[in-house]
C-alpha cells in the first residue's frame, strides 16, 4: 500500500474530508452534448464566500482540492481563488476545457504550483470534438493551451468521455495524448441532466462496446486480473463501504450546496446557512451515506460481484435508492467478466438491457433556495 | 547574528495538511508525498522564516518532548537539510520573508 493510499485510508477511517471537489461556476463557454449542467447562473458564490469556504475546508483537514465547473475560467476571479487556495497549502487540481488558457495563464498556473490540470478532449478530429462541444475551433484552442501548459512543465491529463458520437475515436485521442506528453483517461459514464432529463443517456455506448475498452492494455494494466470472474465475497468484503463519498470526500456546488459526491445529488446542507464542518459531521444525510456497508445493499449484498464491482452509490441513488444497484455498474461488471449480476438475475436477464431502458425515475438536482 | 544561525521557511511549492498528528506534505514539482512525525511536524509548523532553528528546537521540541537539547538540535539540522534537499523547506542564514519564499521558489528549477 502506498503512503498516499495509507493516508487516504486513515482519513476514511477517521471521517476526515481529505479531498473536496468544488465547482466554482456552472457557466461554460462550451455546450457539450452530454453535459448534465444548467449553465445559467442562479446566484453562484462570491469571491469572499468561496474564500471563506476554503478557510473552512483547510480547517476541516482537506488536502486535495479540485476546482471545476462549468468552465472555471469563466470566473474573472479564478486566479485569485487558486492563489488563495495555494496560500492555504491545498494540493490544487483544475478541471477545464482549456479553451481560454493563453501562454501567460499557463505561466501563472505554474507559478501557483498547481498539481494537475485535467482537460476534456473528446476526439482527435476537430469535426467530431467541435460538434460535441458546439464551439467552433475548440479542439484547436484546447490543444494550443495544452502545449502552453506542457511548455511550463505542468502535469496535464486529457479526460475523454466515451459516447456513441465519439466511440471510434478514443484510440486517436490516446495517441494525441501520447504526442502531447500528457496522461490520458477514458470514462464511459454519462450522467442524467440536473433537471432530471434522461435524454442524454442515449449517448451512452451500448454495453457490447465496453469489452473493447476493458481489454485496452494502455487503459487496464492487468487485463487478466481485471476481467477475471469475481471471487466469492469474504465477511470483510461485506463489512466494506462503496467508495469515499461522504467518508473522506465531498462535493460543493457554486451555490454552496454540499453533496457526498459530484455524482451523488443527495443534498446534505448549504454552506451559506451552516458551517461546512457542521454539515460534514452532523448532517443526517451524510451520516446515512456513511452508515451503508455492502451487507446492507438490497440486491448487491447477494451479488457475486459485490467485492469487485465499481458500484456508484450516487448513480444508484439517481436510479431510486442509495442502497440499490447502479445499473450502469452492473453492466460494466457483466461485460468485464461475462458473469451476470444479481440485479440481472432477479430480472431474468442473461445480458443487460440497454441502460436507458433499465434506468428508473431519476432524482433531480436543483440549487437549494437561500433566503435573501 | 551568530554565524551558525539557521532560518527555515516552508516552500510555497508544497501542499501540506495535518492528519491525526502527522503532517502530509506533497511537493508539486514532482508529486513526491511525505508524512512527517510529530516532532518533525512541530519544526515544520514553526518554520516561519524568522525564528532561528535553535529557538524552534528549544521552544517547540525540548519543551514539548523529552529530548536531549544537543541531540535534538543535531537531529533537527539533519531533518532540515533533508527537507531542504527535497524542496520542502527553504534554509538561509538570513531571515526569510514570505515574499522571499515566493521568489526563491519561482526561481527554483
Amino acid at each position: 500500500m502506498s503512503l498516499m493510499t495509507e493516508m487516504g485510508q486513515k482519513a476514511f477511517n477517521l471521517g476526515v474530508p481529505i479531498a473536496v471537489h468544488i465547482d466554482v461556476t456552472y457557466r461554460c463557454n462550451e455546450r457539450c452534448v452530454h453535459c448534465y449542467l444548467d449553465h445559467d447562473d442562479h446566484g453562484e458564490m462570491t469571491t469572499a464566500e468561496i474564500k471563506d469556504v476554503l478557510d473552512q475546508l483547510a480547517e476541516a483537514g482537506v488536502f486535495f482540492l479540485t476546482f471545476s465547473g462549468g468552465e472555471v475560467f469563466m470566473r474573472r476571479d479564478f486566479f485569485e481563488l487558486v492563489e488563495y487556495a495555494r496560500r492555504l497549502m491545498f494540493n490544487v487540481k483544475i478541471k477545464t476545457n482549456a479553451v481560454m488558457i493563453n501562454e501567460k495563464d499557463a505561466r501563472r498556473i505554474r507559478e501557483l504550483d498547481v498539481d494537475t490540470i485535467q482537460i476534456s478532449v473528446y476526439s482527435h478530429r476537430p469535426e467530431v470534438h467541435d460538434a460535441i462541444t458546439k464551439l467552433p475551433h475548440s479542439l484547436e484552442r484546447t490543444i494550443k493551451a495544452i502545449r502552453f501548459l506542457r511548455e511550463q512543465g505542468l502535469r496535464v491529463t486529457i479526460a475523454n468521455v466515451l459516447m456513441t458520437v465519439n466511440s471510434s475515436d478514443h484510440l486517436g485521442v490516446q495517441k494525441l495524448a501520447a504526442e502531447l506528453g500528457v496522461h490520458y483517461t477514458l470514462d464511459p459514464t454519462i450522467t442524467p441532466m440536473m433537471d432530471g432529463d434522461t435524454s442524454v443517456l442515449a449517448l451512452r455506448i451500448p454495453g457490447e462496446g465496453l469489452p473493447e475498452v476493458f481489454r485496452n492494455p494502455a487503459l487496464v494494466a492487468s487485463q487478466e486480473e481485471f476481467c477475471e470472474p469475481p471471487k466469492p465475497p469474504s465477511a470483510e468484503d461485506l463489512e466494506g463501504y462503496s467508495c469515499s463519498a461522504g467518508h473522506s470526500f465531498c462535493y460543493i456546488s457554486p451555490y454552496g450546496d454540499v453533496f457526498p459526491c459530484v455524482q451523488f445529488p443527495l443534498p446534505t446542507g448549504n454552506i451559506r446557512q451552516q458551517k461546512f464542518l457542521d454539515i460534514w459531521n452532523l448532517s443526517p444525510e451524510m451520516k446515512e451515506v456513511r452508515s451503508i456497508q455492502a451487507k446492507d445493499l438490497t440486491v448487491c449484498s447477494s451479488c457475486s460481484h459485490v467485492s469487485s464491482c465499481t458500484r456508484c452509490p450516487g448513480l444508484a441513488y439517481m436510479e431510486g435508492s442509495m442502497r440499490g444497484p447502479s445499473t450502469a455498474d452492473c453492466e460494466k461488471s457483466f461485460y468485464r467478466t461475462g458473469v451476470p449480476t444479481a440485479n440481472m438475475l432477479r430480472q431474468g436477464l442473461s445480458k443487460p438491457r440497454t441502460i436507458s431502458g433499465n434506468s428508473a425515475h431519476l432524482i433531480q438536482i436543483r440549487p437549494v433556495a437561500v433566503p435573501a | 547574528m551568530p554565524e551558525n544561525c539557521i532560518y527555515i521557511a516552508r516552500s510555497s511549492a508544497i501542499a501540506a495538511r495535518a492528519l491525526a498528528g502527522e503532517m502530509m506534505v506533497m511537493n508539486s514539482a514532482d508529486s513526491t508525498f511525505f508524512t512527517l512525525n510529530e516532532v518533525a511536524t512541530a519544526i515544520f509548523q514553526a518554520a516561519d522564516g524568522h525564528t532561528p532553528l535553535r529557538e524552534i528546537v528549544r521552544d517547540k521540541i525540548c519543551e514539548q518532548f523529552e529530548v536531549d537539547p544537543e541531540q535534538a538540535q543535531s537531529d533537527a539540522e539533519q531533518f532540515v537539510t533533508e527537507l531542504s534537499s527535497r524542496g520542502i523547506l527553504l534554509v538561509s542564514s538570513q531571515p526569510l520573508s514570505s515574499e522571499t519564499n515566493q521568489e526563491t521558489n519561482r526561481e527554483a528549477p
